[in-house]
């Protein structure tokens, strides 16, 4: 038996009727065609159906369909404003941190869940620790690290130079 | 790779969950963050006729200072983890919650649900039954409250009665001056721990060992105590040799059994170098008094 829902991805509002054994990836693939959250391992393990659910990376592998009734879901496909890519895409793509490619909107949304809650790691290390729940089977580790490393500075850098445009205004 | 079929129950008070548990009893499981419950239906591990969501239930996610440290069944390890209360309060409960998974398992993985899941490698467990911590769970017959060494029966096995909804999980507070050390050992950042340790030591004026704890988890069904080790440390004045002695000490009472990520006798190996190395860092945050 279907239950009703709505819910937001991706700025637009939806109201659907889902399995409740549904999980929201299959949900996302299947009934709205969005296929850029790609799915790994299916137990949560591998980090490549990663999407933000209300703000927050979720594996959406392990999140029922209907669970995300009434939230705000954000992926892969949600970035790209008006043919602009987002910062976050732009970096990875000027530091090649693509291989195959099937891992990436996991990394990414993990990526972007942490520039957007502001908690920018102090070190390598603990960007490597936040990473860490995303696999790359093709082991291309270094060049993303180095995409998200680019992508912070360039956002701190942004948000930066209008926190300064802000304080010119101010004097 | 798809969760076989059951019916879905939300609900959105404590009442209400009681209620459906008690009408469903053992064909029930309950929903709270999913980051186990879901991977086990997805592989068919589990096949519930119904699962009772807990999501939307309002008063189940505080997160509560005092003499102990009191957090409601669905707070989120995230939450408890950013939580400056806790890391003020708590910081081994802090730093142990960090070691749960990955942040977007700990965003959605709550605190209860990891207890209840009682997975023998398990932070969460491994710290309860060094603290003694307490277990409290609900049904529409009243309410109990359970000390962890008895709430943990076995592997994946717990105290919990059928109609029973695990509603908060409690975490005594060092006392003053108790140094405390977490060590774990994985093959991969985030995943459960081949063995992990968890050490408390306390040293009174006169320089001697008053109080020593040292529990385990994934050297047993459930997380375990080496109380021999313990006892030997009391009464000692604190030493290289002492630690080592204490560490051979617990990792010989441990009977583990071996699976793919380590032979019995590697996990004794690994359980006395953690135990040692913990002891060493538990005994460098004590503040004599």
């Amino acid at each position: 038996m279907t239950m009703d829902m709505e819910l937001t991805v991706n700025g637009s509002a939806y109201q659907v009727s889902a399995d409740p054994r549904r999980t929201l990836a299959d949900f996302l693939r299947e009934d709205l065609r969005l296929t850029g959250t790609h799915l790994g391992c299916e137990h949560g393990v591998c980090g490549a159906c990663t999407v933000m659910v209300d703000g927050s990376a979720v594996r959406s592998c392990l999140m029922l369909a209907v669970q995300a009734d009434g939230c705000d879901v954000m992926t892969i496909e949600g970035l790209e404003r008006d043919g602009q890519l987002h910062p976050l895409q732009e970096s990875l793509r000027d530091c090649h941190s693509f291989q195959c490619g099937f891992c990436t909107p996991g990394f990414v949304m993990t990526a972007l869940a942490m520039i957007e809650e502001g908690s920018a790691p102090a070190s390598e290390e603990e960007l490597r620790e936040n990473l860490a729940g995303n696999l790359c089977r093709c082991t291309g580790y270094q060049s993303i690290v180095e995409g998200v490393i680019e992508a912070v500075r360039r956002t701190t850098d942004q948000s930066a130079s209008a926190q300064g445009a802000v304080e010119k205004r101010v004097s | 790779m798809k969760p076989p079929l059951f019916e879905y129950v939300r609900v959105s008070s404590v009442d209400e969950a009681l209620d459906r548990l008690t009408e469903l009893g053992d064909e029930a499981k309950v929903l709270a963050g999913g980051q186990s419950l879901v991977p086990l239906l997805s592989l068919r591990l589990a096949n519930p006729a119904y699962l009772v969501d807990i999501n939307r239930v309002g008063d189940l996610s505080h997160i509560a200072n005092g003499p102990v440290v009191r957090l409601g069944a669905l707070s989120r390890h995230r939450d408890v983890e950013r939580s400056g209360l806790v890391a003020q309060s708590h910081p081994l409960l802090s730093a142990t919650v960090k070691y749960i998974g990955h942040i977007a398992i700990r965003n959605r993985g709550t605190i209860g649900g990891s207890v209840a899941h009682a997975d023998p490698a398990a932070e969460l467990p491994t710290l309860l039954v060094a603290l003694d911590g307490e277990i409290e769970a609900r049904s529409s017959r009243g309410v109990r409250t359970l000390a962890a060494a008895e709430f943990f029966e076995g592997f994946l096995t717990t105290a919990l009665e059928p109609d029973e909804l695990l509603t908060e999980v409690r975490f005594p507070v060092l006392a003053a001056g108790t140094g405390w050390s977490i060590q774990e050992f994985s093959r991969r950042n985030g995943d459960f721990g081949v063995v992990t340790v968890v050490v408390t030591v306390a040293v009174d004026s006169a320089g001697r060992i008053s109080e020593a704890r040292i529990s385990f988890g994934g050297v047993a069904s459930t997380a375990v105590r080496a109380s021999s080790a313990e006892s030997a440390l009391v009464g000692q004045t604190p030493s290289a040799e002492l630690w080592k002695s204490a560490a051979h000490e617990a990792a010989s009472s441990l009977d583990p059994s071996g699976d793919l990520h380590g032979t019995p006798q590697y996990r004794r190996h690994l359980a006395g170098v953690l135990t040692e190395r913990a002891l060493v860092e538990a005994h460098g945050r004590v503040e004599e008094g």
